[in-house]
């Protein structure tokens, strides 16, 4: 390998912890469905359920295929390493419950997707978990949040539905003078349109069966280590992290911040958290994100772009009365777009059209190309309604709260011809103005 | 980690996940440039549980223990000698790697009679340091930690990943590297990773420091080591009468083939 620094972002994508397999020759990577793995001897066993060698050792734990899914995505966000798990609510989880218990109290934004909401706000508590919520847009509040229980910090890259853009450097200058890591969720975004770990954050997630699969074929989920938080530290200076800093009855008393400097966290979401919790990947599925990731810059730049046209067309569209999407001046994250997503602010996004919850359904109806579901980050484009499915049973106040109105259509952009979209979206305006 | 009181610092060891026990055959790893202790936390467990005591030190100002770094090779093995006699150990098998190789080496002779055995591992004699990498270190060291990850690391994917599956080397060899220099060798104004370059580049010692050593010795190579090529460790090799291993890796012996240096460090060891 020549040059002074890794392999650009498209070669990682193909080639990031995998090689040749040395026992076949098997150029792309071959697809281990094997529960679990021969040892070589007694000893050889017993080292390495010690963790004195590497290896594996049952597919739950860790996987040939799964493995170089992770390796890849650590290598395209800039991290030290992942573990692939069995969705995106799988990665969130297993965040927390590494770093948290009862008592614990965690900061998020405001502006979540649906299913981590549900978790913080409705699930954790029962288990002793705090959270509060404040604005993505308001930095100060996420200081004066913060607690001595709290323990993480945590945002999208995008907000949902508004697309505020997370200040990562910002909050996470704030989380880190208070001794806490940032983790972030880059679903929405991937490491091709920001690399969370490289403004700050400490750790990221991803719904995989978005984007990084990009094909709306397997539910997944990864969560990133960028191997920059000192955990020993804060338990030393704060008393905090006694999961990764103090020794682990369930694993023969490791120290698992002694084990090692910047995996720490890492070693201990595997070693109890996969083994205890049990939400792995399947390697099935794992070997199909990989077939996603190795065309991610591709499938981005032309979701990407596709976005574009489509954002334009909408926004000079006389049947549109607010298009929210961070690439234009009316957005109330554009600037900070600007700075921290100069590629683009990915394929999802919101529209209101003119009129109310009928005229939206009557749109959804008409439209061809774009199919009706509830997903985001398909190479075919998407649709919903909010106010007739997702938020169906709220009223226009209760809407209105949550960002979302009688009219909002949520697309998610995929990679079809942008001019068959826009004359999709076109002809839904008519079927939608015909509704009285 | 064990702390220990070395000249009113503390030095923190890894011992491999289990209690010292001085009476036990002691093995010493010491790590490289801007790395700590957690280079060697498998091979280190490997032993402790296998019937050794093990002292895996965070060299002063690097990982836990207090600065100020080592000013030269011979003033880090003698450090290494002294953590020895804090930890109650009267003899003990060495091995070093890259910069932690040759204060192993001085270590091996300056108290010939209490290294037993030692493992030089991805090393060189001289280790010189080229001048645009000296001047990087100092002027851009983030820039340096991106030259040394890349001339450290041989492939895209080390299977089966150190010190376990889906870590990504290139990453936590950067960010370990980050870390330490973070730490600013526990002084005010200290760029740690040209301090450590220049102790690696000022030694003048090997040759003379192969001719005292009394232990059998084994060098264990990297094929594709980019800095410390295998050509670097030839006439050492003749002068330490040394077993060569060659293994196929990079400088990142340990992450890249922590079985094969097992193997050798177990071969090494239990040479009489």
């Amino acid at each position: 390998m020549a040059g002074y620094s890794d392999p650009a972002f498209d070669t990682l994508a193909l080639h990031a912890g995998a090689a040749p397999d040395p026992a076949t020759g098997a150029r792309a990577v071959p697809l281990h469905l094997s529960t679990s793995f021969v040892f070589q001897d007694s000893e050889h066993a017993a080292s390495l359920f010690n963790m004195e060698r590497s290896g594996h050792v049952y597919s739950r734990l860790s996987n040939p295929t799964n493995a170089v899914l992770e390796e890849r995505v650590a290598a395209l966000e800039g991290g030290v390493g992942a573990i692939a798990v069995a969705s995106g609510q799988a990665a969130l989880h297993l965040a927390i419950a590494t770093l948290a218990a009862a008592g614990s109290h965690i900061v998020a934004s405001s502006a979540l997707y649906g299913g981590s909401q549900n978790l913080l706000a409705y699930t954790l508590p029962r288990f002793g978990i705090q959270t509060s919520f404040v604005s993505p847009l308001d930095v100060d509040a996420w200081r004066e949040a913060i607690r001595p229980n709290t323990r993480l910090l945590f945002g999208e890259t995008l907000g949902n539905p508004g697309l505020e853009v997370l200040d990562v450097p910002r909050l996470a200058a704030i989380a880190h003078e208070h001794g806490l890591p940032l983790l972030v969720d880059s679903t929405f975004t991937t490491p091709w349109l920001m690399k969370p770990l490289e403004h700050g954050a400490d750790l990221v997630l991803h719904s995989a069966t978005k984007f990084l699969c990009g094909h709306g074929t397997v539910i997944g989920g990864v969560l990133v280590d960028g191997g920059s938080f000192d955990w020993a530290a804060a338990h030393e200076r704060f008393g905090r992290y006694p999961e990764l800093a103090e020794p682990y009855g369930g694993f023969h008393g490791m120290v698992f911040s002694d084990e090692s400097t910047v995996g720490a966290f890492l070693l201990r979401a595997r070693r109890e958290g996969l083994r205890d919790f049990g939400a792995c990947m399947s390697p099935h599925t794992a070997w199909l994100i990989l077939q996603g990731i190795e065309t991610l810059p591709l499938r981005m730049a032309r979701h990407v772009g596709n976005t574009r046209k489509l954002v334009q067309f909408l926004a000079a569209h006389p049947k549109v009365s607010r298009v929210g999407h961070p690439e234009l001046e009316s957005h109330p994250s554009h600037a900070l777009a600007q700075a921290l997503l100069p590629r683009g602010c990915g394929s999802v996004f919101s529209f209101e059209l003119d009129g109310g919850r009928a005229q939206g359904r009557a749109f959804i109806e008409a439209l061809q190309l774009f199919s009706h579901l509830a997903n985001v980050g398909d190479c075919r484009s998407l649709v919903i309604h909010p106010a007739s499915t997702t938020h169906s049973r709220m009223d226009d106040a209760a809407l209105a709260a949550a960002g979302v109105g009688p009219g909002t259509i949520r697309l998610s952009v995929g990679l079809e011809d942008a001019d068959d979209l826009i004359a999709d979206l076109e002809r839904a305006f008519k079927a939608a103005e015909k509704v009285a | 980690m064990k702390n220990f009181t070395m000249h009113g610092r503390r030095a923190a060891v890894y011992t491999g996940g289990k209690d010292f026990d001085p009476a036990l055959p002691c093995l010493v790893f010491v790590h490289g440039a801007l790395n700590d202790h957690s280079v060697w936390t498998l091979l280190a467990r490997w032993f402790a549980h296998h019937g050794h005591a093990v002292l895996a030190p965070d060299l002063p100002g690097h990982g836990r223990s207090e600065g100020p770094p080592p000013g030269s090779v011979e003033a880090a093995a003698d450090w290494v000698l002294a953590l020895l006699d804090a930890a109650g150990v009267r003899q003990a098998a060495i091995a070093g790697h890259s910069m932690g190789s040759l204060i192993a080496l001085e270590a091996a002779a300056r108290a010939p009679e209490r290294i037993t055995r030692l493992v030089m591992i991805g090393s060189a004699y001289p280790m010189k340091v080229s001048p645009a990498l000296l001047a990087t270190a100092r002027e851009r060291p983030l820039a340096a930690i991106e030259m040394v990850t890349r001339f450290s690391t041989s492939t895209l994917a080390a299977k089966p990943s150190y010190p376990g599956p889906g870590m990504w080397l290139h990453g936590s060899t950067r960010a370990l590297m980050r870390r330490t220099l973070q730490g600013g060798g526990g002084i005010d104004g200290c760029n740690l990773f040209e301090h450590d370059f220049r102790v690696c580049d000022a030694y003048a010692g090997g040759m003379e420091a192969a001719a005292k050593r009394l232990c059998p010795a084994t060098l264990v190579v990297g094929r594709a080591d980019q800095m410390t090529p295998p050509r670097a460790t030839k006439e050492l090799a003749t002068a330490l009468n040394a077993s060569i291993v060659t293994l196929d890796a990079g400088h990142n012996l340990m992450a890249e083939q922590p079985e094969g240096v097992l193997a050798a460090l177990r071969k090494a060891c239990s040479a009489s």
